[in-house]
């Protein structure tokens, strides 16, 4: 759609991007800070057990070795929520967990220091399974969780913060229901969002108490304000954020490579950097939740569905630090969903002895939806209910609403996705393609391929607050204060975009300071789909702050009001003389104009997206392929085109699509050990092996933006695993229970091969 | 290693003195050993690279071999430089990421500039590699057809799915040299 911006929708290069393709852009590891040495971590064998004794002087003698750490030697530090786990505990809950730390001259140095140490375990019995684990007597892994059920609730939501979906009445729902299904499904693969970039953290202590953190975090600004919690708010925290290798969420939660590295600094004196392996990354670091549910639904012949009541297990690994947020987001988001009055959805986080869970794109709403749109498949199977129908009906529309996350009952006042999901369905061919539940659109030989459809949305988009400066200085040019990182969405060009817009300068006058959390003023971060609408609101509201205060400045030397000037490149004139301007360099050269912006948190507006999947299975081998991805929503103004599709290929990748197809942590459920910690092992899609994807994306314009625009980047990854799952079972004519539809689940399905089920997922 | 090379890597008396290996047009001459600044036995090239040379353009992902993260052109052919030990690389011409623009002028490679003008990337990680291996396709097939593009890329991981984007940079960049 053409428009009449000068910036904002055209095609330009990302300011990062000579750098980016030259080799010259400086990650968190290709920096080097003077006086540097090298951290490590010793990790545990053991999934289960209590440090009886360390024995670390071998390590500490060898030469080059500055520090050997354990629980004995640091302070109290802890995080999670509740903030329970520590930095070194003297228990050990994973295989993986940190028995100590070693900082020396070199990597090679430190590595060998820990094969000096030798430790003392008494080791426990583990549970790694979630029913085992809610089980009476079942192993426990923290005194303060009795049960090993994770205390709900994120007290950051406020007081009345999103534990569970119960509103209405449930039973009264059933009894309207013309159809009741039973069932239970599980997405319990815990894929690795797996960015390129390992985790990691550079620290500098200077005593007594201050802290510099170079951090990789889509969320730089938030290291700062986590730590100081973590570290009992007596450390004053600088966190400097710079390229992020990648995250999709899970670098939020780097807190304890941070603490790593901190405590080694601390300990020396001196700068220490360390960074995970490859190995670490994907068996210590962050992974999806499990879920798994049973559930009831109740349906009309008309694809109403009048209740829904089950109980939600998610599988957090051994703590949980944001478990409670994506619960709380994810049941926000199911009713975005699915719009009905009678709920009784009761989530409860579990604790098992495996690694942790944490965050990644889709945040919460993607594992509930895996889960919970076969359970209404269920029913839409019964009553012959098309479920791209049913999923365009039951997704929200002006006037209806939600309870977020803060447990507050918002109104709906976006736009109508319904077109958006029309356009989906005309552009994949929907209406022809569909033949019902359980019936594939078309077999040949032992080919057959079936259709599958899911939708995300997220109130998100106008989450939490941002804040931005922008700087005008004399000669013409802006420069943007905000502390956000270039995680690879293209988001820190794409606010230079908007300032340059509301300024109407060029593109290269407008710059970005540094992610340093000392110099720019609060920001959340681009997590979720935040970006556009709030972080871009804040730096929108600075922008025109400036400007106001520019022209506040020039209106007596024009001669005008304030109110009836304008700037074009950096000259000022009033419309209603022209022909009369100034240049910016008139408010004076020995002085600069500071705009402020903020954002406040706005949750009546949401996000849509819905992805059509088409696979090919071959029946005899099992194997899926997908031979068709459509990918439709409404961006309200596109602001970065090639970005855009970037975010939205990107369904694929990071957890998402391929969560379904073959992605998937393979933990020893007898040793806790994960047995595909390596890039061999852990599956992911190659160059060969890429499906057509196409985008269909409107743009109705969103009032409350000053360019009409939200961000649609995060959900991508959401909608594609249940349409998955669905486009197979229909495809062979059975339903499939688990993720991924590996070629062994398939045939296992169609009866050619034995055996049960590895996990929850049963009929 | 060839007689010769193993030769010139270990000095008389059959003890390490050094590797000669040329990186970007630069020649460098390297002690064997375990002092600061010397290369290691056990450095793979990738660490002579980032830590030796300071030449981070190359990234390290895996450190496995698996993700062609840190791929380098030797003797114009694509490697591995996580699984190539340095001492291997005596007289070998390596080219990295921050050696492809044009000499003369400073100029970006096509290349470059076709990923610049495609956005064909995302967090910019895998990127080094990616068009690393691009060029040592383009080197060998200045033609290919897309197909061939996703065969030579088949080594490089993407998790932001810049893939799409990519695909179409390497065909216009290939174009332009037809």
């Amino acid at each position: 759609m053409a428009n009449t911006y000068r910036f904002i929708g055209k095609i330009t290069p990302r300011k990062d991007a000579s750098e980016i393709v030259t080799g010259g852009t400086r990650y968190l590891n290709d920096m080097r800070v003077p006086g540097m040495i090298y951290g490590k971590v010793l990790r545990s064998p053991h999934p289960h057990a209590v440090i009886k004794k360390i024995y670390k002087r071998k390590a500490e003698a060898l030469k080059g070795v500055e520090a050997v750490l354990t629980w004995e030697d640091v302070p109290d530090w802890k995080g999670g929520t509740p903030r329970y786990t520590r930095v070194l505990d003297k228990k050990v809950r994973y295989v993986g967990d940190a028995v100590a730390l070693v900082a020396a001259a070199t990597e090679e140095i430190a590595r060998e220091a820990l094969h000096l140490i030798r430790v003392e375990y008494e080791v426990l019995p583990a549970v790694f399974e979630m029913e085992e684990a809610l089980k009476p007597g079942a192993p426990g892994l923290y005194d303060e969780f009795p049960g090993n059920v994770v205390t709900p609730g994120m007290p950051f939501f406020g007081p009345k913060n999103l534990k569970e979906v119960v509103t209405g009445d449930v039973e009264q729902g059933f009894s309207e229901a013309d159809v009741v299904t039973e069932g239970t499904f599980g997405y319990e693969n815990i894929p690795n969002p797996l960015p390129p970039e390992p985790p990691g953290a550079i620290a500098l202590w200077e005593e007594p108490n201050k802290l510099t953190i170079w951090v990789s975090n889509q969320a730089s600004y938030m290291d700062s304000v986590v730590l100081s919690h973590i570290m009992g708010k007596k450390v004053a925290v600088r966190s400097i954020g710079g390229p992020c290798g990648g995250s999709f969420g899970s670098k939020f939660m780097s807190w304890q490579v941070q603490c790593y590295a901190t405590l080694l600094s601390r300990a020396t004196g001196k700068p220490v950097k360390l960074i995970f392996t490859k190995e670490e990354h994907l068996a210590a670091f962050v992974m999806r939740p499990a879920s798994r549910m049973r559930a009831r639904v109740g349906m009309k012949k008309d694809g109403t569905v009048t209740a829904v009541e089950g109980t939600w297990l998610i599988d957090t690994g051994y703590y949980s630090m944001t478990t409670q947020s994506q619960v709380a987001v994810g049941c926000g988001e199911i009713q975005i969903m699915l719009q009905c009055p009678n709920w009784d959805l009761r989530p409860v986080i579990v604790c098992t002895n495996r690694n942790a869970s944490g965050i990644v794109r889709g945040f919460g709403g993607q594992e509930l939806k895996c889960i919970l749109i076969p359970l209404l498949s269920l029913a839409m199977e019964k009553l012959n209910i098309d479920p791209f129908e049913f999923l365009k009906k039951s997704f929200v529309k002006p006037g209806g609403g939600y309870f977020w996350r803060d447990g507050i009952w918002y109104t709906y006042r976006g736009v109508d996705y319904g077109p958006a999901m029309d356009r989906g369905a005309e552009h994949f061919g929907w209406k022809e393609k569909w033949k019902g539940w359980l019936t594939p659109t078309a077999v040949n030989g032992a080919k057959q391929r079936g259709i599958g459809v899911g939708v995300h949305g997220n109130a998100d988009i106008g989450e939490d607050a941002s804040e931005a400066y922008v700087r005008l200085s004399p000669d013409g040019t802006a420069m943007l204060f905000s502390c956000v990182t270039e995680h690879g969405t293209g988001q820190r060009t794409n606010y230079a975009k908007m300032v340059a817009e509301v300024l109407q300068i060029p593109l290269e006058n407008v710059s970005i300071t540094p992610s340093d959390s000392l110099t720019n003023p609060y920001e959340f971060g681009p997590a979720g789909s935040r970006g556009t609408y709030a972080i871009g609101s804040a730096v929108i509201r600075a922008a025109e702050d400036a400007r106001q205060k520019l022209f506040e400045i020039l209106a007596p030397v024009l001669d005008a009001d304030a109110g009836d000037l304008e700037t074009v490149d950096g000259m000022v004139f009033s419309r209603q003389r022209p022909e009369k301007k100034v240049p910016w360099k008139a408010m004076s050269i020995d002085r600069t104009i500071t705009g402020l912006g903020r954002f406040e948190p706005d949750y009546t507006l949401t996000n849509c997206m819905m992805t059509f999947i088409e696979v090919e299975v071959d029946t005899e081998t099992g194997t899926v392929t997908l031979v068709k991805i459509v990918n439709a929503t409404d961006a309200g103004t596109i602001i970065d085109p090639q970005g855009l599709e970037g975010q939205l290929n990107g369904c694929l990748g990071s957890a998402g699509i391929d969560s379904a197809l073959f992605e998937e942590t393979i933990l020893d459920r007898s040793t806790g050990h994960i047995l595909n910690a390596n890039m061999i092992d852990y599956k992911w899609r190659t160059f060969p092996q890429l499906p057509p994807i196409e985008n269909v994306v409107l743009e109705t314009p969103f009032p409350s933006h000053r360019f009409g625009a939200v961000g649609v980047g995060e959900v991508a990854t959401s909608p594609g695993p249940s349409a998955v799952l669905m486009a197979v079972s229909n495809a062979i004519g059975t339903r499939l229970y688990e993720y991924p539809v590996t070629p062994e689940r398939v045939l296992r399905a169609l009866g050619k091969v034995k055996g049960g089920s590895r996990r929850g997922g049963k009929p | 290693m060839t007689a010769d090379r193993v030769k010139r890597v270990r000095g008389k008396g059959g003890g390490m003195a050094g590797v000669q290996i040329t990186v970007n047009g630069r020649i460098y001459r390297l002690e064997v050993g375990s002092a600061f600044g010397e290369v290691d036995p056990a450095h793979t090239l990738a660490h002579t690279l980032r830590e030796t040379l300071g030449l981070t353009g190359t990234k390290v992902s895996c450190d496995h071999g698996a993700c062609g993260c840190c791929t380098v052109l030797m003797d114009d052919k694509p490697v591995l430089s996580c699984m190539t030990l340095t001492v291997e690389c005596d007289g070998k011409q390596i080219t990295t990421i921050e050696g492809l623009r044009d000499e003369e002028t400073g100029g970006l490679d096509p290349l470059q500039q076709a990923f610049i003008d495609h956005s064909a990337f995302q967090c910019g990680f895998c990127t080094p590699g990616i068009i690393m291996s691009a060029k040592a396709l383009l080197n060998e097939n200045p033609s290919p057809t897309e197909e061939q593009v996703k065969e030579a890329l088949a080594g490089n991981f993407c998790r932001c799915i810049s893939h799409y984007q990519v695909v179409r940079a390497v065909m216009a960049a290939a174009g332009q040299g037809r």
